[in-house]
């Protein structure tokens, strides 16, 4: 009992933290005190997961699974959690109304994260996405008064809530025809059965419902709007942590439940890949706003992705696990980036946030080192080299050409040169002094605050992973070897 | 360590003008001239110390200076720089061009100053770094990465476009080309990299490891392609040449000059390096082609370049045709021919940065590229014209000048191998005679627009422009010392080629 107890102790200090912090709102209304109690919450959950890491694999009853692969997920969502505290601090400073309830939200989306990347069994798959997404729209809509926050809050709910149908119609075929709703147990029923059609129908049931979660074309609707709606904080924790966290669990279902190669699955999902990847990349380039085209760049990156998931051999799994790094990390930035130029919050009864792209130009002149993050951010999400985001892009290639999907490997190549015109262009738009825009700026302090740093150190990482990048390819080798 | 040190001193002379700033307009100009400066005179102390003889039989490197270190050891990549004659001169070229586009902008530039000097030195730092990388994925690294400081440079200190394109859509075009032609590199990198993986169980990404990949013969056509494609663009080659008027044409002039002057010249460098020595099967039956795509440049860009109204998208056109018999000349591969690219590839670097810096300096007096608005300058301008002639012959290849000597050295190597292809490229240099002297009659003959005289040039201008007819006809009438140093490292590229078309019974 004790070693199961001690491998899900992030998960538990999480929970506990989310307690405190709800017994520290209801003895007093601090602000500061809440935020700090939440990173420290994040911080202990952290090192407890980083000294647990000698343990090895650990089984926790039939439902979760700690081993290299949670702990790797586990590390992501937890840093992004982390990031989030710090933007939110910032950011609800201007917020009139009761601000300390966001990091409930937060703390329990981050548990949610935590269970999601250690499921093994559909229950604790369904548990984990639920409770990562029920708080998202309390955070997306919650600072309610704007339209966009609100939209953004009950879009996601609405479809999300189809999305879970589609998940639970899925899990209880699978369970019809198999009997079990244990990853393992299911892979071995569908090796003997792969053609049962009641199996496939909820296998793809399945495999839409995580779709809806991650974005990936045709189900990618929701995502602009969700995007440039909600809050900088909830969004950027979204972007980074929620994804991250469905993603991890849709590997291990591919590495278990769903491992079958059938050339025409293959087929399917390399189509869906591609078709994700150009569609993204394409609707970005005429937005002019900053947040949507994010959430269409965002996209395109998980169309990338896929397509070590569709070859599922070789170097798959490190692809995956370098690029969720190099995806957050950058992706953070540039969220980051967006929620301080954003804080402190003011409303307008619109949308916010400084999500319009003109809000930006000529930021480098007036904050140099707060736009030298956004390009750098903005570099390693087109994947040019010397940034984090080459690395990344770097295995999608190899994982292509190794396996010689030589279509795919074109998509990726094509939506690379699609995505870089609207990447540089909003570059560029930082660099342009016209006079007479309206312009948002970042408070003059924002470096010396918590997530000014964190920005700061995400987008110096960005450069020392391109510059560097064994430690990190050491790091996800862990997971990668069997 | 001195290898890395090349590298290394653009990239920090480039931040600390961008510190600079704060103390004035002068600082960032002195400390990028001090840079590029010493980066020559570090160039040219290695010139002086190195031994260039020629190597010894079969051996199929010459380097006269290696550094190595590991660093990604899961695929075998290392951070390996080297150095040869080739290399060598190509630095030297660089730290000088370097020089002269920093002094070129003294005046023309004066916004955001340690910015621009920044993005200046960083794109000249990428290419150093491109120049020395013999490792593929740091060669791809720095290929790549010159682009970005390249994208600023025109976006942000280019000039206002000509009807309807804009800098910023001239720089994502140039960025968007070279981008998605260098993945398609990368892409046949892995591949090269996965087939040795797949002959050996070794993951390596040195030079000296992939050459003798065992490839299947289809295998080395594609990756032989791959790479071909990204160098086509650079270069550029016809059909894919669309990003380099506009680019030159919107650029600052600081920009140009280093387009033309050294960017082009890494496509050379590349073939010569990777896209030969690798797949030497596959570019040998691929010879033909690349020949008739030469000379299709040479003829579209010679042609294009009589109808420009626009100084310096002529001179971009010019370039276009000009790079039509470098390819030739590769892709003769005799040792004559690639003798010859060198010492036209050095020569077009002097011509085309003289031409380009004085299409600045006219542009700063005139604020006109328009060439129907110019006419007449030969009495309006002290000293100017002159120059302007000298490198127009120059640029048409008159006897005498540095070009004559790459042009008819790449002629007269790819005779042999080709006759066809040099009869009509030869016809090629009546159209470079007729645009050549098109651009003098427009801008400095014929009736001036105005009367008034705009002045004389000053010591800067004169000092820098000097300079460079100075090498452009040094190297004319003595162009030893440029064949000597890369006469080593173009005898293994012609025996790696020479061999193989031993084998396969020629080009024809």
């Amino acid at each position: 009992m004790m070693p199961a107890m001690l491998a899900i102790s992030p998960l538990i200090l999480v929970c506990l933290s989310v307690v405190v912090v709800m017994l520290s709102i209801a003895w007093q209304r601090n602000h500061a005190l809440n935020a700090i109690l939440s990173a420290v919450g994040l911080n202990a959950a952290l090192l407890a997961l980083l000294f647990g890491w000698p343990m090895g694999d650990v089984d926790v009853t039939g439902l979760l699974v700690v081993d290299d692969l949670s702990r790797f997920g586990g590390v992501l969502v937890l840093v992004s959690t982390l990031a989030c505290v710090t933007l939110a601090h910032h950011y609800l400073e201007g917020y009139e109304g009761p601000r300390d309830e966001f990091y409930l939200l937060l703390l329990s989306a981050a548990a949610g994260g935590l269970v999601l990347v250690s499921a093994r069994h559909m229950a604790t798959l369904f548990f984990g996405i639920e409770l990562l997404s029920m708080p998202l729209f309390g955070m997306l809509a919650y600072t309610f008064r704007d339209r966009g926050a609100l939209e953004s809050g009950i879009k996601y709910m609405v479809l999300s809530a189809a999305a879970t149908a589609f998940l639970l119609f899925g899990m209880a075929l699978l369970y019809a025809v198999t009997g079990t709703l244990e990853f393992a147990a299911l892979g071995e029923a569908m090796a003997t059965r792969g053609n049962d059609v009641w199996l496939l129908a909820g296998a793809g049931m399945l495999l839409v419902g995580l779709a809806f979660k991650l974005s990936i074309v045709p189900f990618h609707l929701w995502t602009p709007d969700v995007y440039q709606g909600g809050p900088g904080p909830a969004t950027t924790f979204l972007a980074t942590a929620s994804k991250v966290a469905v993603f991890l669990v849709l590997l291990r279902l591919f590495q278990s439940a769903l491992a079958f190669h059938e050339d025409w699955w293959n087929d399917l999902l390399g189509f869906v890949a591609l078709i994700t990847m150009l569609v993204g990349n394409l609707l970005a380039l005429t937005q002019t706003d900053l947040k949507r085209l994010l959430g269409y760049s965002s996209i395109a990156h998980f169309g990338y992705l896929l397509v070590a998931l569709v070859v599922n051999e070789g170097l798959a799994t490190e692809t995956v696990g370098i690029y969720l790094i190099t995806y957050v990390l950058t992706t953070l930035g540039a969220f980051g980036v967006v929620t301080l130029v954003s804080s402190p919050y003011t409303a307008t009864g619109g949308t916010a946030d400084a999500s319009p792209l003109h809000h930006y130009r000529g930021l480098f002149w007036r904050r140099p080192y707060l736009t030298a993050v956004m390009t750098v951010s903005l570099l390693s999400l087109a994947g040019i080299p010397f940034t984090a985001g080459f690395i990344g892009k770097f295995y999608i290639i190899a994982v292509g050409v190794e396996a010689h999907r030589w279509w795919l490997t074109g998509g990726v190549v094509l939506g690379s040169a699609i995505g870089l015109y609207y990447y540089l262009r909003v570059m560029v738009t930082l660099f342009l002094i016209e006079p007479g825009m309206q312009k948002r700026d970042a408070t003059h302090d924002w470096a010396e605050r918590a997530g000014g740093m964190v920005v700061l150190g995400v987008a110096t990482l960005v450069i020392l992973l391109g510059l560097y990048p064994t430690p990190m390819i050491n790091w996800v080798g862990l997971i990668a070897s069997p | 360590m001195t290898l890395v040190w090349l590298i290394l001193i653009p990239f920090i002379g480039g931040l600390a003008c961008w510190q600079a700033e704060r103390f004035g307009d002068r600082a960032p100009r002195w400390i990028a001239l001090a840079t590029m400066v010493l980066e020559l005179a570090l160039v040219l102390a290695l010139w002086i110390g190195a031994d260039f003889r020629l190597p010894a039989e079969g051996a199929t490197t010459a380097w006269t200076q290696e550094w190595r270190m590991d660093w990604i050891p899961r695929f075998g990549i290392q951070l390996h720089l080297a150095m040869d004659g080739l290399s060598l001169i190509m630095i030297a070229l660089t730290g000088l061009l370097g020089a002269m586009a920093v002094v070129c902008s003294w005046r023309e530039i004066v916004t955001r100053v340690g910015f621009f000097h920044l993005n200046l030195l960083w794109i000249l730092g990428g290419v150093v770094g491109v120049f020395l990388a013999i490792d593929l994925f740091l060669f791809f690294l720095f290929w790549e990465m010159m682009l970005v400081p390249m994208y600023f440079l025109i976006a942000l200190w280019g000039h206002s476009g000509s009807k309807g394109s804009s800098r910023i859509g001239a720089a994502t075009k140039f960025f968007i080309y070279t981008q998605a032609s260098g993945l398609l590199m990368l892409i046949a990198i892995l591949g090269l990299v996965f087939a040795h993986h797949d002959a050996t169980g070794v993951f390596t990404f040195a030079y000296a490891d992939l050459l003798d990949t065992p490839l299947p013969e289809h295998v080395a056509w594609w990756l032989m392609l791959g790479f071909f494609v990204a160098f086509a663009v650079k270069l550029p080659v016809v059909p894919l040449h669309g990003w380099l008027p506009d680019a030159h044409a919107q650029a600052p002039t600081a920009g140009s000059v280093d387009l033309a002057g050294i960017l082009l010249k890494t496509a050379a460098y590349g073939m010569l390096r990777f896209a030969l020595p690798l797949f030497p099967e596959a570019s040998q039956a691929f010879a033909p082609v690349a020949m008739t795509l030469g000379l299709i440049g040479i003829f579209y860009g010679a042609i294009l370049a009589c109808g420009q109204q626009d100084l310096k998208r002529l001179i971009a056109y010019t370039s276009i045709s000009h790079m039509g018999f470098v390819l030739i000349g590769i892709y003769a591969g005799t040792e004559l021919a690639l003798q010859g690219v060198v010492a036209l590839m050095v020569a077009h670097a002097f011509s085309a940065a003289g031409l380009f810096i004085i299409s600045g300096q006219l542009y700063e007096r005139l604020h006109t590229r328009d060439m129907r608005q110019m006419g007449g300058l030969w009495g309006r301008i002290h000293g100017l014209p002159g120059f302007a002639l000298v490198f127009v012959a120059a640029s048409l290849g008159l006897p005498g000048t540095a070009n004559f000597v790459g042009e008819f050295m790449v002629m007269f190597g790819a005779f042999g191998v080709a006759p066809w292809i040099v009869v009509i490229g030869s016809v090629g240099l009546i159209l470079a005679a007729i645009y050549s002297l098109f651009l003098m009659q427009r801008v400095y003959f014929g009736p001036p627009a105005e009367e008034s005289s705009l002045g004389g040039m000053d010591r800067r201008e004169t000092v820098l422009l000097l300079s460079v007819v100075a090498l452009v006809i040094f190297f004319g009438l003595f162009p030893q010392p440029l064949l000597e140093t890369t006469a080593g490292a173009m005898q293994i590229v012609q025996q790696t080629f020479a061999q193989t078309g031993a084998m396969t019974g020629g080009v024809q």
